[in-house]
């Protein structure tokens, strides 16, 4: 494991200092690469087959291609309600968690006050315990409401769930903000509610997509308050409907495969676009 | 207030050096401005306070209350027993199971995962060709619902599923396993799919921590002569402690509180011997689906005071000083 010195600046090869490895950098890769992906590509490709093709040869590839699966999954409605559902509450949610998120991290950022430190530990002691644990208090609460199945049941306590990670990431990114700006707003006759407003909501956009994102694949993903307090199938959610589907027809293997197949596709998608934003706006919360 | 505070600071923020104590001016413009500081801080802290309270805060409290009851769930609870459900719980073999299984978890996710996740994200790290390909991949199982996660190994995992047919292709039958109904094995098929999944959200943090840790110092190191394995181990590897713990402390919450994917891949007759409950699904099980909202609540309980004081712990004697670099935010 030695290095070459033919790593200095004189080409643009000196990006690579550790060019020596590239074809190991390239089978280690591939290795994690193949480890996480090989059984999602089962699944997707599994669903362009027939259930007697996958119990004669479990590890087969498709032989016709078959699109009955996916075809059969898009047409029921069923589907596309729950798609619809959980996007209505993923987005509900982000909405919530951003607000209530920017503008309690602002005060805990720019505001100087007594109590500011305890209530900063107050949001973050929701870090400090699942918030699961309180799950059945919290559907007899939202019982009580006359919560239970409405969207709201769902929403405000994802909202609530999400707000201490939240408020986490955005303080010291709001913090970071140049006391100049706020400095020369206040010059200008600008209010703390006028900078807030036209320069920190602006230049936070980063750390709020961020946390928007976490706060939206959260809700999405999220199973075990729905499953509590949704029972009304046509307020289900996909991940109630990919459980329900896989419970209903378990001999339909193909058809399980297809729907959860078309379920993942848009948290994928999603994410593939969002990445680099995910690991940027970490990047203050975790600061070395 | 203001008089017991000197430091009050109109145009304060937490990036201000801890400003010098102004000599405290009484005016009645000064006093308005007070006033207007006070209204803003409580009008834009309230809507959180209140949600977060109401839906987080609340329920424990009431968890609390209602464990100390025999309730079904109908009207409200009287039949008061003190801290009978407790002593049930921990004399219920199933729920000593749950435990058990949740501490195999913890700490087996937290020694496989730590190590393998350091290792894909130092050379996810590196500069190659295609690198943001592959980080992309190394995420997706992160990135897919726990319930999607829990149905495809379920199918892969089954008597007759594709993971046997291939060891029996690879001419491997003897390996082959009722890896999700037996009793013995099904806790450890487990915790491999949950490394599975959570493994990239490791990796997501450490590269995180990693774009963090200034380029400059390994090619310092390296101009210096030190190998790449040297760089690491003494430079970046330290620089990303804090990371670590932090990935630690979610990774052992996260691990307490265990429920999706357990739910939606052990056979219930499985689970309900105890092989592959946690304390959340057995909360679930007895709580909300046997209706036994008294004793739900215990274990409810239960859950959330061995995670707060585990999480208590492990802040009081690793996480300390990161958190108050996280915490109080001191911009770079």
């Amino acid at each position: 494991m030695t290095m070459t010195a033919n790593t200095m600046p004189s080409s643009s090869t000196a990006r690579r200092p550790f060019a020596w490895s590239s074809p190991l950098t390239y089978a280690l890769a591939l290795a994690v690469a193949a480890v996480s992906i090989t059984p999602v590509v089962y699944v997707i490709v599994g669903g362009f087959r027939t259930t007697p093709q996958i119990v004669a040869d479990p590890a087969g590839l498709p032989d016709p291609w078959v699109w009955d699966n996916y075809r059969r999954v898009l047409t029921q409605s069923n589907f596309w309600e729950q798609t619809f559902n959980s996007g209505v509450i993923a987005l509900g949610t982000t909405l919530g968690v951003v607000l209530l998120g920017v503008s309690a991290a602002f005060v805990l950022a720019r505001y100087t006050f007594r109590g500011r430190e305890a209530l900063f530990t107050f949001f973050t002691l929701g870090l400090l315990f699942p918030a699961g644990a309180a799950i059945l208090p919290l559907y007899l609460m939202l019982r009580d409401l006359n919560l239970i199945n409405s969207y709201y049941a769902v929403m405000l306590p994802q909202i609530a769930f999400q707000l201490p990670i939240t408020i986490v990431i955005l303080r010291p990114f709001l913090a970071a903000i140049p006391r100049e700006l706020e400095d020369a707003a206040a010059i200008d006759g600008t209010g703390r509610i006028g900078f807030l407003w036209r320069i920190v909501l602006p230049l936070s956009r980063p750390a709020m997509v961020t946390v928007g994102i976490l706060a939206f694949v959260a809700s999405w993903n999220a199973f075990l308050l729905p499953l509590l307090v949704l029972g009304d199938a046509s307020l289900h959610t996909l991940p109630l409907g990919v459980q329900n589907f896989s419970s209903q027809y378990t001999s339909d293997t193909a058809g399980i495969l297809a729907f959860t197949s078309l379920a993942m596709l848009p948290a994928l998608l999603f994410f593939t676009f969002a990445e680099k934003q995910i690991v940027g706006g970490l990047q203050g919360a975790v600061k070395g | 207030m203001t008089s017991t505070n000197p430091t009050l600071d109109l145009a304060g923020g937490a990036t201000a050096p801890p400003a010098g104590r102004r000599p405290a001016r009484r005016s009645p413009h000064r006093a308005a401005e007070t006033r207007r500081k006070w209204y803003e801080i409580i009008g834009l802290t309230t809507p959180a306070v209140i949600v977060y309270v109401m839906f987080v805060l609340v329920p424990m409290g009431f968890a609390f209350y209602y464990s100390l009851f025999r309730w079904r769930g109908v009207g409200p609870p009287t039949d008061f027993v003190g801290f009978d459900n407790y002593v049930l719980a921990f004399q219920d073999p199933i729920f000593l199971d749950a435990l058990r299984n949740n501490a195999i978890i913890v700490f087996g996710s937290l020694l496989i995962q730590g190590p393998v996740a350091l290792g894909v994200a130092l050379l996810l790290n590196r500069k190659f060709r295609g690198r943001t390909l592959f980080r992309l991949l190394a995420f997706v199982p992160y990135v897919l619902a726990e319930v999607t996660v829990g149905i495809m190994w379920k199918l892969l995992l089954s008597d007759a599923g594709t993971f046997n047919a291939f060891l029996e292709a690879l001419g491997l039958g003897g390996l082959v396993q009722a890896w999700l109904a037996d009793l013995d094995i099904v806790i450890w098929t487990l915790l491999f799919i949950l490394t599975w999944k959570y493994v990239g959200f490791a990796i997501i943090l450490l590269l995180a921590g990693l774009s963090n840790v200034p380029q400059e110092l390994n090619e310092a190191a390296a101009i210096d002569g030190a190998s790449w394995w040297q760089t690491q181990r003494h430079i970046t590897l330290p620089l990303l402690g804090p990371t670590i713990r932090i990935w630690m402390f979610l990774s052992m919450i996260g691990s307490l509180q265990v429920f999706d994917i357990i739910w939606v891949t052990s056979v219930p007759a499985v689970r309900s011997l105890g092989a592959s409950a946690t304390m959340a699904t057995y909360m679930v099980d007895n709580g909300f689906f046997a209706r036994l909202w008294g004793y739900g609540n215990a274990v409810a309980v239960i859950l959330f005071v061995i995670s707060f004081v585990a999480a208590l712990l492990f802040q009081r004697f690793l996480l300390r000083r990161d958190i108050q670099g996280a915490v109080t935010g001191r911009a770079k």
